[in-house]
């Protein structure tokens, strides 16, 4: 008697072939090409790109944006998919709608919207410029416009997870002695660290890598308000193609960096993944 | 120690759950709170644990109000029907989490939390298992160790709901009959919610039947059998 899989083993090598090729033609290719075109006229020139000093700004630059954002939207995140998946409240809905707002936004029109609210002409910029608070065309600026699109990332790895857990080894706590900040500690962030560590990593990822909301807000002064996704453009506009590429491969190296760490870190815990049933 | 429960209300939305209940329930008592899904009965429980809040009446224990008392101060031990275990704890920091979150002036040292814990895992008939996680224990074990668990702090009043709804009729049985010894050995006051005519009737020294959020009838089982209170009582029961 045949079994179902011997039966479709044909179709399921023609599946998963068709999947590799596929992921070769459009993920490894490309990323290979940003390498290459990276390393063609040898490490010297490549290294005298990354540490030319506006290309050096735009890494630190994108950094800082990095450092401050992430945690933020850490722990804005968790407290969004806490309230959602544990409590029963008015409005909860809408929150949900809310938190995937800055996925269905196009990311120039959110850039667009801070420009409304703090550019010159806009609601609060008069008098922010009035009291001497720069956040147009600065840091400032170049921060929120990252943390509005990269809030979902953990919120939204979260929900399901938490809502899967339900409540009650949270409930189990507080009827053992334990506070609202133990429970929390103890019992909510362990069962949540694997989804927690996935938002974090793509909340850096895209908070390095976005381009479009950021280019409304920065003004690109070379040196000064340039990240390095809008670093790479203004090398690439001016035919500096090494220059361009030498750029984008760090940033598709950090990106690669933190995937990495994930996998690492998941390999390294295995057990305990396995053990929390994730 | 006594729990009074004074003319308890609650209302989910427009369902009303509770429509005044009183229960006088006596020191170191063995009750039952039996009745049909949705006739309030795990609502009565975790109101009492301070898991729900009512929407007026009362709970005392001991003669002293604890209506507005959180949870964590009125020195229940809690069992969940699906054993809640902290999955990502062995069941020894499972069993001994009531005691390592006390302050620290009040908490025991190590070596009396270790102690403690052996005390309990032999207790639960689960000696040497303290190393495990909840993921590598069958359903009876894992409810043994949330029974230890809820033991830990040395709890007045033990509540349970539906304890051994997830386990086959074997383990249940076995199970029915630890909690029963466990329960007159250590001096609680328990109360076990359950939809199951016959566990009530082999278990508990009082049964409180419920329906539609209201008690139906409040006795020793015998007395029930030879005497239903009501209509409602009779067809459930009998």
């Amino acid at each position: 008697m045949k079994s179902a899989t011997t039966e479709a083993r044909g179709i399921r090598a023609l599946l998963i072939g068709l999947a590799l090729v596929w992921l070769a033609l459009i993920i490894l290719l490309p990323l290979l090409a940003v390498f290459a075109q990276a390393f063609d006229k040898g490490f010297a020139t490549f290294w005298a790109a990354i540490v030319e000093p506006d290309a050096l700004a735009a890494i630190r630059l994108t950094l800082l944006t990095a450092i401050i954002v992430v945690p933020l939207n850490c722990v804005f995140g968790m407290c969004a998919a806490w309230a959602i998946s544990k409590h029963d409240f008015r409005g909860r809905d809408l929150l949900t709608t809310l938190i995937d707002l800055p996925f269905s936004v196009s990311p120039v029109v959110a850039g667009l919207m801070f420009v409304l609210l703090f550019g010159a002409n806009g609601w609060f910029g008069p008098w922010l410029i009035a009291h001497g608070v720069r956040i147009m065309f600065a840091v400032p600026a170049i921060v929120i416009a990252t943390a509005f699109v990269t809030f979902p990332y953990v919120a939204r790895e979260l929900i399901p997870l938490m809502s899967a857990q339900g409540k009650a080894e949270e409930e189990a706590a507080l009827t053992l002695g334990a506070g609202f900040f133990q429970t929390f500690w103890h019992v909510t962030l362990p069962n949540i660290r694997w989804g927690l560590l996935y938002g974090v990593l793509l909340t850096n990822a895209r908070a390095m890598g976005e381009f479009g909301a950021v280019s409304v807000v920065s003004g690109h002064i070379r040196g000064l308000t340039d990240t390095m996704p809008l670093h790479v453009e203004v090398l690439y506009n001016e035919y500096n193609f090494v220059g361009a590429f030498a750029v984008a491969s760090l940033l598709a190296a950090l990106a690669l960096v933190t995937l990495a760490a994930k996998a690492l870190l998941e390999w390294r815990h295995r057990d305990s993944i396995a053990a929390s049933g994730h | 120690m006594t729990i009074t429960i004074d003319h308890l209300v609650k209302t989910f939305g427009t369902a009303s759950a509770l429509n005044g209940v009183s229960l006088e329930i006596p020191d170191k008592s063995f009750v039952a709170l039996l009745g049909p899904s949705g006739s309030g009965k795990t609502t009565l429980l975790r109101i009492i644990a301070g898991l729900e809040t009512a929407d007026s009446g009362y709970v005392l224990f001991g003669g002293e109000d604890v209506t507005d008392r959180p949870v964590q101060r009125r020195n229940i031990g809690f069992v969940f029907q699906h054993y809640a275990l902290f999955r990502h704890m062995t069941v020894a920091q499972n069993i001994a989490f009531g005691l390592t979150v006390m302050k620290r002036r009040e908490r025991p040292s190590k070596d009396a939390i270790a102690a403690r814990v052996d005390e309990l895992l032999a207790l639960v008939q689960l000696p040497g298992l303290g190393g495990r996680f909840p993921s590598q224990l069958s359903g009876g074990q894992r409810q043994r160790v949330a029974l230890a668990r809820a033991l830990a702090r040395e709890p007045a009043i033990l509540l349970l709901d539906e304890p051994f709804g997830a386990l086959d009729t074997k383990v249940r049985r076995e199970l029915r009959g630890a909690l029963r010894e466990i329960h007159d050995r250590v001096g609680l006051t328990s109360i076990f919610v359950t939809h199951d005519r016959e566990e009530a009737f082999a278990l508990a020294d009082t049964v409180a039947i419920l329906s539609n959020g209201r008690i139906e009838q409040f006795a020793a089982p015998r007395e029930i059998e030879q005497a239903p209170a009501s209509e409602f009582v009779r067809d459930f029961v009998i």
